[in-house]
């Protein structure tokens, strides 16, 4: 059994974890939001080592996971045109759509590539001026600034033949909707590391007031998890709730501004339907008017697709905290990551996945592997 | 997807107007855009997301996130084909 033994520093580990336990007094409910994160405390059996008055709920920070299958059903459409290179990030090459996934149009082939970055597509479209370039643009604030450089560069350099399919969500709205849910159970929440490298958490202080919860910015190595936390239960305990940083080595509260700046320059905000969730007003990116030329919805009309989803999956309550994988029927049986049912299982960011990756679908119940990540790491 | 990696950069460019570095991430040296972070020198260790710097971190950091980043098998995007990185991009003659 792995865990505290493995962990940076073990010691200070096993401390951050006794104060939690000391501290604790009431039940609470903390949402780490970051796909990262997840896969972070599964893989280090975090949960397990907290007390079992303290749970844990993963939320929808990951962007394979929450990218609508109608949006998957148009790449698709689109990567499948002859006159079409088709770019993407390699995590979305296995996300299946309605009929197949882009690796599949590849073989029966489909110009599909993967790109490292999106300036990639730039030099993609260069070398082919009679083909169209279209890049997947999913993601979250942290991959907005490289999307938007992509199309700011098109612009400046008249290249034409380069267009985005944008599929880009933001955190806070997502926090919001969570917590105006009449089932909200999250209490406090960690957030985002690398979304705030980029985005600051200036954004994050009108929420945390408004809906009077801590939000404590954090990392994902385990031990600024656990820091997090026992911030996070700090101000619970002592019926606070701010936005505090955790990860001030690597963010501060204004973030990457010459990044914000483009990002303002090239997309507006526009709603945004979340797989698993539906729409979430003003919670993602569309490009501005003045980008046109470049938007894939625009130069490709490609219908609305209708999309059928698995009716056993209950991934939009798991994004939302209020269930988690084992209350899925489905959970390592038929929907695996070979054959995901749903949004938590397509990437391994989703919480479904990530139990599924470290063997929780074999383990009854967590108490049994909560006995020994103590036994053998010392703490509590 | 979300996370960015660290990497040490090791050499500062222009690149068609555009501030560029070559960045060190293990073994592996791979491109990225300064654009966000212009006070980037050589030897500084920046963390970067899909082919873009956002934030410098120091040494230490970098070695455990990355690390760490190892452990998640996080560092798929590092494998990424090549599209032309050294040159303009522009079609070759
Ligand atoms: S296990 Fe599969 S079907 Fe069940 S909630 Fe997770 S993604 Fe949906």
């Amino acid at each position: 059994m792995k865990y505290l033994d493995e962990y940076r520093d073990g010691r200070l580990a096993g401390k951050i974890v006794e104060e939690i336990h000391r501290i604790q007094t009431k039940p609470w409910v903390i949402m780490e939001v970051c796909g990262g994160q997840t896969h972070s405390i599964v893989k280090h059996g975090i949960d397990y080592l907290l007390p079992s008055e303290i749970e844990l709920v993963h939320g929808p920070g990951c962007p394979v996971c929450v990218t609508p299958m109608e949006m998957i059903d148009k790449a698709h459409a689109i990567a499948r045109r002859p006159d079409v290179i088709f770019c993407s990030f390699g995590d979305m090459l296995r996300v299946p759509g309605s009929d197949g996934d882009l690796f599949t149009i590849k073989s029966l082939g489909g110009d599909v590539r993967v790109v490292y970055s999106p300036l990639d597509c730039l030099k993609i479209a260069l070398a082919n001026p009679d083909k169209q370039v279209v890049f997947f643009a999913i993601g979250f604030e942290t991959t907005a600034p490289a999307n938007a450089m992509l199309v700011w560069r098109a612009q400046q350099e008249g290249v034409r033949n380069v267009s985005m399919l944008v599929s880009h969500v933001l955190v806070p709205p997502a926090i919001a909707a969570i917590l105006q849910s009449p089932l909200n159970r999250v209490q406090g929440f960690l957030g985002p590391g690398h979304v705030c490298a980029v985005m600051g958490y200036r954004e994050y202080e009108p929420l945390s007031a408004q809906f009077k919860v801590p939000i404590v910015i954090t990392g994902f190595e385990p031990l600024d998890i656990l820091q997090g936390i026992l911030m996070t239960v700090q101000q619970l305990e002592s019926g606070r709730a701010e936005v505090q940083n955790e990860y001030s080595r690597v963010l501060d509260r204004e973030g990457n501004q010459p990044a914000q700046k483009l990002v303002f320059n090239v997309f507006e905000v526009a709603d945004r339907k979340w797989r698993g969730v539906g729409t979430i007003p003003k919670s993602g990116y569309k490009l501005r008017w003045e980008f046109r030329e470049h938007d894939a919805e625009k130069l490709f009309d490609v219908k609305e697709i209708d999309t059928l989803e698995s009716e056993v999956c209950i991934s939009g309550q798991i994004l939302s905290g209020i269930k988690k994988p084992h209350d899925c029927p489905a959970f390592g049986k038929e929907c695996n990551p070979q054959h995901p049912l749903g949004a938590t299982m397509v990437s391994a960011e989703g919480a479904c996945a990530a139990y599924y990756a470290y063997g929780r679908h074999l383990k009854r119940d967590k108490d049994d592997v909560k006995l020994t990540a103590i036994s053998t790491g010392g703490a509590a | 997807m979300c996370l960015a990696i660290p990497g040490k950069v090791v050499e500062v460019f222009d690149q068609q107007g555009m501030r560029m570095a070559k960045v060190q991430f293990g073994g592996i040296v791979r491109e990225a855009c300064l654009e966000y972070l212009p006070e980037t020198r050589v030897g500084d260790y920046v963390l970067v997301h899909v082919g873009f710097a956002i934030s410098r971190v120091d040494e230490e950091e970098a070695r455990r996130t990355y690390q760490l980043l190892e452990e998640l098998d996080q560092l798929t995007e590092l494998n990424a084909p090549l599209v032309d990185e050294i040159g303009d991009g522009r079609r070759k003659p």
